[in-house]
């Protein structure tokens, strides 16, 4: 991290500060509008999606459903329906394409939530706190799994924040804003990037879904990395970058394999030499 | 480095790795044991008061099939579902409804149900009548004006199905004497729970209430046979005749108690 400077001003003086945030920018919009897009019918009438981010239907018609949700309802022993089947198979192909963790960045509300904690513990250099290892994810996204099965029912929603979330917005909130500040909170102050980093299980199965996705960040222009820092210091899932990176010498191509990157293209905004971009994992050399 | 270094340094990694991984699990584990907990306690029959909508899944396999999605609350023309917030007693996210707030209303085209996506709302009950939601009962009988005397009849008459979930039957007013009591009377066979009864019924704290059905119902022992019913499939008696011996009355000039005078 360069001392002097504040993170990604180097970017900024260098593209102006719109071309430095456009993926940022981009992904706020698209977060916004799929929660105006629910938000549209209980506010206006006008309903284009009617549901909640667990399931819905598109104009009454093109169902979309949440494919770990289903997968703990059919371990827990409930057969899904055609309807359900038809919205997993939309949803987890287009998160197949795209990366799982699209879903992440792109879609979650909790991940505002999360962004903007890690944007105060960079301006308020708070370090980093408790360590907790990043396949914490994984041993819950498992557990709760195998919960659903003993149990017979879909346990993460009891507690799920991005669900919960989404219906206190759309249905009427009680008590349910309690976890988001808790978790804005568990971010600043104990852990970095420690709920969707560290902890979250929706965004480990979704990560599964990355493990072959054509769209992938690239580091096309690796050799004109200046070591600044920058992108580790705005990546969210920064030990995905230095493979990809750093990884000429060891014979390592350019793109960004990891299933748990977000192609969240913080790195492309941030990075002042042009190194990253979006593009395909194949040709990687 | 000597090789009894990088050995070391491997071992030392290795049980780093170790240490690490079971602590990741221990702790994980002792989350999944308190959402375990959590998740049993919610799996629970509902509180009484709450009802889930019609062709709901039993309890247990609704909360398999149930994703949260809202999609039948939205369907609901009269606004009665909602969706449980975290602190409520249904288990989150789950629609329900309170029956003395906004009760069903029955609709035949069930739209609730159409729009139910998973499945947790059976697409199978065509028939909106089936439906079970919970169970009417008078449980206050000190209070309802009809056992009181009065005729009231509210809640029979805001039933949509009159004279079929629940009745009037007639009984006699011993406080007076010389009055009829009508008593309101629900029939289970006939009963959907859709709350229209205690949603109309004119006390400050309704003294009919629609409660779960596991609430209401008692069982009868599986081997008892109802004799009268047995009789009418039969078409007779399924006992041999009985001997129908005369009605003794006191006899007062019997010889065995001559001296006996009232
Ligand atoms: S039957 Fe009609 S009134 Fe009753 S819950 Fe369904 S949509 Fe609402
Ligand atoms: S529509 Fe079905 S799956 Fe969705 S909340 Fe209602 S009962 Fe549950
Ligand atoms: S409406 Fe209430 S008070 Fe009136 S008869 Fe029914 S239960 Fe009794």
């Amino acid at each position: 991290m360069t001392d002097s400077k504040e993170i990604g001003a180097l970017a900024i003086s260098r593209k102006g500060w719109l071309r430095s945030h456009q993926w940022l920018l981009l992904r706020r919009t698209v977060q916004v509008v799929i929660l105006l897009l629910f938000l549209a019918g209980p506010l206006t009438g006008v309903w284009l999606l009617k549901g909640s981010l667990a399931g819905s239907r598109f104009l009454d018609l093109v169902p979309l459903h949440d494919p770990y949700i289903q997968l703990q309802g059919l371990v827990g022993g409930h057969v899904p329906t055609t309807t359900v089947l038809i919205g997993v198979l939309l949803v987890g192909g287009f998160y197949l394409l795209v990366g799982g963790r699209v879903y992440c960045s792109w879609v979650c509300p909790v991940n505002m939530i999360t962004d903007a904690a890690a944007w105060l513990r960079r301006r308020l250099a708070i370090e980093e706190g408790m360590r907790l290892a990043r396949s914490t994810r994984y041993w819950l996204m498992g557990m709760v799994l195998l919960l659903s099965a003993l149990l017979g029912m879909i346990v993460w929603e009891l507690l799920n924040p991005i669900t919960m979330l989404y219906r206190g917005l759309l249905f009427g909130m009680g008590m349910a804003w309690l976890i988001p500040v808790a978790i804005f909170f568990f971010d600043l102050l104990v852990a970095k990037h420690g709920w969707c980093g560290h902890l979250c299980p929706v965004g480990s199965f979704y990560s599964l879904l990355a493990l072959g996705s054509p769209l992938r960040v690239r580091a096309n222009g690796r050799q004109e990395c200046i070591k600044c820092q920058d992108c580790y210091a705005v990546c969210p899932e920064p030990q995905v970058i230095s493979p990809a990176l750093n990884g000429a010498e060891q014979g390592r191509g350019p793109v960004i394999l990891s299933a748990n990157c977000t192609n969240c293209g913080r790195c492309i905004d941030i990075c002042a030499e042009g190194v990253f971009s979006f593009g395909s994992r194949f040709h990687n050399q | 480095m000597s090789d009894a270094e990088v050995k070391d340094q491997a071992h030392a990694s290795r049980r780093r790795f170790l240490l690490g991984s079971a602590k990741t699990a221990c702790g994980v584990a002792l989350f999944g044991l308190g959402l375990g907990f959590y998740g049993a306690r919610q799996s629970e029959a509902m509180p009484y008061y709450a009802m889930r909508p019609p062709g709901a899944l039993d309890e247990k396999r609704f909360l398999a099939a149930c994703i949260r999605c809202g999609q039948c609350v939205r369907a609901c023309p009269y606004s009665t579902l909602r969706l449980a917030a975290p602190e409520e007693k249904v288990a989150t996210g789950t629609p329900y409804f309170i029956a003395r707030q906004i009760p069903c209303e029955l609709c035949e085209n069930r739209p609730c149900i159409t729009a139910c996506p998973s499945g947790a709302l059976d697409p199978t009950l065509t028939d909106i009548y089936q439906a079970r939601m919970g169970l009417a009962v008078v449980m206050d009988q000190e209070s309802c004006l009809n056992f009181l005397g009065l005729r009231c009849d509210v809640c029979y008459r805001s039933c949509p199905l009159l004279d079929k979930a629940i009745s009037l039957d007639a009984q006699h007013n011993r406080r007076s004497g010389k009055h009829t009591l009508f008593i309101p009377t629900v029939h289970s066979k006939h009963c959907t729970g859709c709350g229209k009864c205690e949603k109309s019924c004119v006390l400050e704290k309704a003294a009919i209430k629609v409660v779960p059905l596991v609430l209401a119902k008692g069982e009868l022992g599986k081997h008892y046979r109802l004799g009268w019913e047995e009789k009418s499939k039969a078409g007779r008696s399924l006992i041999p005749e009985q001997l129908d011996l005369p009605d003794r009355l006191p006899e007062f000039d019997s010889p065995l108690q001559p001296e006996w005078k009232p």
